[in-house]
Formats: C-alpha cells, sequence, structure tokens
C-alpha cells in the first residue's frame, strides 16, 4: 500500500481544517512560543555570561594562584614569589623584561546607574604591564593611569552600570579619592566589569604590605604552558599553581552558569508542562471534532498509522510554528541587550550581553517539536482506537 | 443479470449484541441472509431495527457477537482488524446518508481517497477520477468544495468516491435520507444504473417505499429478523 501517501493526504487535510480551528491552535501555538522565548531568553543570560567570562581568556596568558587556592579571592603571593615566576621558563619577555603582572583586587562599593544602589565593584590593582600581558585592553577614551598615583582606569562594563565612573569624575572610596582617568575595553571580557589601578597605590590604601594574589603572564607561545608549569612545580621555593586564562575564566563562570542553567530549564519545564496540556486538549478537540472524518477514512480502508502519523503531524506542525516564533521573538528581542549579573565567586557585578546562539534556537526548536510530539500522541491513538461503527453515527 | 446465481453475500446466524452499561441490547438474533451476486436489495425496517448494523457488519466495519459473514470467499467474522481494512479498500464502496465528504477536499479529492490505498500513479488515479466523475455526471464540478454543491451533487461525489475503485460490493444507508424527491429519484436512478450497466451488487437501506421500488428485492428488519413481507 502507498503509506507515504496515505499519510501525505490525510495530514494534508488535516492541515488545511485548521483555520475552522483557529482558537485552539492559537492557544498551542501562543503557549509553546512562549515556552520557547523564556527557554531561549534564560539560556541566553548563561550564555552570554559564560561568554563575558571566557572571551577574553587566550591561551597564551597563565594566572598564577596560591596552590590549593581556587579563586584570586583565596590567593596570596608575596613579592618574592612574584619575582621568583618571572624568571620561570616559558614567560615572554621584552625589552623591559618579564610580560607579567603581579596583581590584587579589592571590592569596593559603588552606586548602579539604574538603581542607584550599591553594588560590589572589583578594584584590582595591576602591574605596568598588565594590558600587554592580556589581549584585547584599549583605552577607548581618556588615558592609562599614571604609575604612583590614585588614578583609575574604568571597564566599559563597569562604566556602563555605575555611577560616578566617568571620566575626570573623582570617586571616594573609604578613606582614598581616586580620579577616574579613562575607560577601557577588553573585547568583552570580564575584565570590562572591572576598575584598575597600579598595584603599588592600591595595596598600603587597603593595608596589603607588599603582597599581591596572583600573577598574569604572558607565555612565550601556547606550547610553552607545560613547560612552564612543570617548572614552577620543580621549584621547590614555590607553592603555587599555573592555570590557563581561558580555563581559569570557564571554571569561574561554572557556579554560575549551572544555576542559571538549571532554574531556566526548571522554569521552562513548568511553563512546558502547561504548553503540553495545551497541545494536548488542542489536538483531542480536534480529534473530536474530526471523528466522524477520521471514520469514514478508515471505512474506505484507511489503516490506523496514517492516522496516528496525521495527528501527530498537526501537533508537531502547530508546535514548530509555535518554537519558531518564540525563538524569533526571543532573538530579537534579546541578542545583545546589555545587562549585568553578580558572579556568585567574587560577588562582583559582571557586565554581558544576551547571547542568542544558533545552537540555542535549534536546541529550543527541538524541545517544542518534542511537546508538540507528546501532546499529539494520546490524541492520535485515541482517533486510531475509534470503533468506525460507533464513530460513524455521530454527527 | 448473467452473474445473477451466484451468492455473494452470506449472513449466517448472525447475532450482534452490543453493551450500553451493564444492559445488553440484542439487536440481531439468529440472522440469515443471502444476496446474490447482482442484486439490488432494499432493507426496510423501523428505526433502530437494526438496519445500519447488518449493513455494518457486511461491510466489515463491525463484528458479529456470534455467527460468521462471508463475502465471496472470503469469511470477514475471521479477519484481522488490518485485513478487513484491506478487504474493504479493494472490495465496497459505501454510501452514507450525509455524504460524509472531507470539507477539506474538493470534489476530485474527495473521489481520489480510495485511490490512495491502492498501487495505482497519479496519472492513472487521475483518468479513475474523472470517469467515476462522469459516471455521476459531475465533471463539470471537479474542482468544487462540499460545501458548494447541492446535497444531491455532494451525493453524487459520495457515489463516485465509493465506485472509483470499482467495488463488487456498494452498500448505502439511507442514500436518499437527506434528499429531496427529485434529488433523491436521480441518485436511485444513478444506482439503479449501476446495478444495471455495471453489474454491481448494491445492498440499500432506506425508509422510502420510493426508494425500495428501484432495488430488484426488498426485505424487512423487524425484532432482530428479517422477512420477505412487509410486518403488519
Ligand atoms: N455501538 C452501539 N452501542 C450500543 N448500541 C448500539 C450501537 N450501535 C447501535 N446500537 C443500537 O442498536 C439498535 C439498532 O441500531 P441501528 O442503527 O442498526 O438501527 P437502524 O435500523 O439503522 O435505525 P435508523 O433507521 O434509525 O437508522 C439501536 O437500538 C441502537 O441504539
Ligand atoms: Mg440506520
Amino acid at each position: 500500500m502507498n503509506w507515504i501517501s496515505q499519510i501525505v493526504a490525510v495530514a494534508i487535510f488535516n492541515l488545511r481544517t485548521i483555520p475552522n480551528r483557529k482558537g485552539s491552535a492559537i492557544t498551542t501555538v501562543v503557549g509553546i512560543a512562549g515556552v520557547v522565548a523564556v527557554f531561549v531568553g534564560v539560556l541566553s543570560i548563561a550564555e552570554g555570561f559564560r561568554a563575558a567570562m571566557t572571551v577574553s581568556g587566550s591561551d597564551d596568558v597563565v594566572i598564577v594562584l596560591r596552590s590549593g587556592a581556587d579563586s584570586e579571592m583565596n590567593s596570596g603571593l608575596s613579592r618574592e614569589e612574584t619575582r621568583l615566576i618571572a624568571d620561570v621558563p616559558g614567560v615572554a619577555r621584552n625589552a623591559e623584561g618579564a610580560l607579567l603582572s603581579s596583581e590584587l583586587f579589592v571590592m569596593v562599593n559603588l552606586p548602579k546607574r539604574s538603581t542607584g544602589t550599591d553594588a560590589n565593584v572589583p578594584l584590582r590593582g595591576v602591574g605596568k604591564e598588565a594590558a600587554s600581558v592580556r589581549h584585547n585592553i584599549q583605552i577607548v577614551s581618556g588615558r592609562m593611569f599614571e604609575l604612583g598615583r590614585n588614578e583609575v582606569i574604568a571597564g566599559a562594563g563597569a562604566a556602563r552600570s555605575f555611577a560616578g565612573l566617568d571620566v575626570g569624575n573623582k570617586l571616594r572610596v573609604g578613606q582614598n579619592e581616586w580620579e577616574v582617568v579613562g575607560v577601557f575595553t577588553g573585547g568583552g571580557g570580564s575584565a570590562e566589569s572591572e576598575v584598575w589601578t597600579d598595584a603599588a597605590v592600591l595595596q598600603p590604601a587597603y593595608n596589603r604590605g607588599d603582597t599581591f594574589q596572583s600573577v598574569y603572564a604572558k607565555l612565550t607561545s601556547p606550547d610553552s604552558f607545560v613547560q612552564f608549569r612543570d617548572a614552577l612545580a620543580a621549584n621547590p621555593q614555590l607553592k603555587v599553581k599555573a592555570l590557563l586564562q581561558k580555563e581559569y575564566l570557564a571554571e569561574q563562570s561554572k557556579a554560575l552558569t549551572s544555576f542559571i542553567e538549571t532554574v531556566g530549564v526548571g522554569i521552562t519545564a513548568l511553563m512546558a508542562l502547561g504548553a503540553l496540556f495545551g497541545a494536548l486538549n488542542t489536538m483531542y478537540s480536534a480529534v473530536a471534532a474530526r471523528t466522524r472524518e477520521i471514520a469514514t477514512l478508515r471505512a474506505i480502508g484507511f489503516g490506523a498509522s496514517p492516522i496516528v502519523f496525521s495527528v501527530l503531524l498537526e501537533s508537531v506542525a502547530l508546535a514548530i510554528v509555535g518554537g519558531v516564533a518564540g525563538a524569533a521573538g526571543a532573538y530579537f528581542a534579546l541578542d545583545g541587550f546589555q545587562t549585568s549579573t553578580i558572579n556568585f565567586q567574587t560577588f562582583s557585578q559582571i557586565a554581558f550581553a544576551f547571547t542568542v546562539t544558533p545552537q540555542l534556537l535549534a536546541k529550543a526548536i527541538l524541545w517544542a517539536a518534542a511537546i508538540g510530539m507528546l501532546g499529539g500522541l494520546f490524541p492520535a491513538i485515541r482517533a486510531a482506537r475509534l470503533p468506525i461503527s460507533t464513530a460513524l453515527r455521530e454527527t | 443479470m448473467s452473474t445473477g446465481q451466484e451468492v455473494l453475500v452470506r449472513v449466517e446466524n448472525v447475532e450482534k449484541t452490543f453493551r450500553r452499561g451493564s444492559e445488553e441490547v440484542h439487536v440481531l438474533s439468529g440472522m440469515n441472509l443471502d444476496v446474490p451476486s447482482g442484486e439490488f436489495l432494499a432493507l426496510m425496517g423501523p428505526s433502530g431495527s437494526g438496519k445500519t448494523t447488518l449493513l455494518n457488519l457486511i461491510g466489515g466495519l463491525d463484528r458479529t457477537t456470534t455467527g460468521s459473514v462471508k463475502i465471496g470467499s472470503e469469511r470477514l467474522d475471521q479477519m484481522s482488524d488490518r485485513q478487513l481494512a484491506a478487504w474493504r479498500a479493494r472490495h465496497v464502496g459505501f454510501v452514507f446518508q450525509f455524504y460524509n465528504l472531507m470539507p477539506a477536499l474538493n470534489a476530485e479529492r474527495n473521489v481520489e481517497l480510495p485511490l490512495l490505498l491502492t498501487h495505482l500513479s497519479r496519472a492513472q488515479r487521475k483518468r479513475h477520477v474523472q470517469t467515476a466523475l462522469e459516471v455521476v455526471g459531475l465533471s463539470h464540478r471537479a474542482k468544487h468544495y462540499p460545501r458548494t454543491l447541492s446535497g444531491g451533487e455532494q451525493q453524487r461525489v459520495g457515489i463516485a468516491r465509493a465506485i472509483v475503485t470499482d467495488p463488487t460490493l456498494l452498500l448505502c444507508d439511507e442514500p436518499t435520507g437527506d434528499l429531496d424527491r427529485k434529488s433523491g429519484d436521480e441518485i436511485l436512478s444513478l444506482l439503479q444504473a449501476l446495478n444495471q450497466d455495471q453489474g454491481k451488487t448494491i445492498v440499500m437501506v432506506t425508509h422510502d417505499p420510493h426508494a425500495s421500488n428501484r432495488a430488484t428485492r426488498t426485505v424487512y428488519l423487524e425484532k432482530g429478523q428479517l422477512s420477505a413481507e412487509k410486518p403488519e
């Protein structure tokens, strides 16, 4: 038997009857569009956050922490240790010495532009090579801070989010006054959410003595990482560990991205349940409305499977229409939308953009199709099981 | 008719009982009926007497409680659901009181439906559809949708759909029940022509003596039994 053309024929005239059932069909489509929009929306936050955290990470930049520390927050290094690290083979050099920046940071409170309430911003003390160690650091307005002075430059994300981070403005933080002399970008990375100053100025201002928390170093090439790491491990005077910046940042963003993903999937699952019942309802009423048509087809000799498939196909088609609408809506409304959130590891504000990736869209539409499939399954089975002679009596 | 001697439909000792909750409804009891090939049989009887039930049993739409239904050489009561569906597609055409056309399909698409169950190519299907529409005199309405056709025209589309696969047996459940006298007469003439010119065996349920007059034989169903005489 011509099975495929049976299915196609039945499915096509099912689809053509949708205009007669506009109301419930639209409810299903809208419900599923909503699920998909929320799914894409929430997960694009996670994507954007992950991107913000890792985009600046390169594989020829290492970060050195005290062994046992899992973030800069709980790491500590003496000046002596930072000197020893500078001498380890694998570190890139220029005419003035090793391309390395010994850094520390403190959290400061600044009012947000949007709400006026205070939030944490990392104030990072860096060495004079900080910008050459990292990639993509660029002053976009004002100038670089001068060594030895109470001057700061603000990351573009931080400057956008926090009041007072305008070039020329003076900030009072605790006992200290800082002048904002420039704004920098860092390729969308986490540095953009920070404020930088000279490490040598930050140390006394926060009674840090002559200690640091991390060393950022540029490698001669990505391949020298193993050599560098092994040389550090071989030095008995150093109790430190080295991580590629990329890995470090990915590690740092993991807690929040997986939290967002869990919450996102949870919310979406609840909404999906609602949409599933919507789809079930739509398809049950579609089957009920067509009882006599289905019975007539069966009387003519159509098998049960074309009936099942055509109901499923209709349900999946409606769901995909909803999925595409929701995904498109989320994409146009959210992609690139700038916002910020708290990084749970440092409790500092991280600026990021919603990032709607093609994979995310595809995943969302697949979910929509799955809802359609599930929502159509039981009505389809009911349609196929209708006793023909009874169903033919229905008017 | 030359083929008038062989028995095409043989209903033997058929009982049909429906369950309605805890109650059993005995509709047919110990029913016997032979329909020779080439006959145009009218089936009459009061409402609720089981005419549709009997027709559905002959058409393989429902199963007997006990007893056998034999069409040609095949025992319907011994077939699986799947076999029955395939059998219906090849051997029976149904004509319904309310036409049962697909509102989303135009006349020729409706007529084509049973052909989708065959191996015919698109071009062959088109030819068969044209022929069937010619037989019922509706070629000029091929592209019309059911809602734009009169009741009589819709029923002719229904008949075209029933004959498009050239089945041996046509089962009609009150085919004129929803039509005015004139359209009804046209339908009856059409059925009569199909019987006389093309040798179709027809079983037609009807309430209308006018309709049964066109048949070659009339049987009456009452209280689960058939008789050749109209009961008092
Ligand atoms: N699926 C079913 N379940 C329960 N009872 C049924 C079922 N089908 C038919 N019946 C009952 O069987 C009896 C015969 O019904 P049937 O439709 O065969 O009568 P009919 O002679 O065709 O009547 P009408 O002239 O009104 O069409 C009726 O009492 C009906 O209610
Ligand atoms: Mg009836």
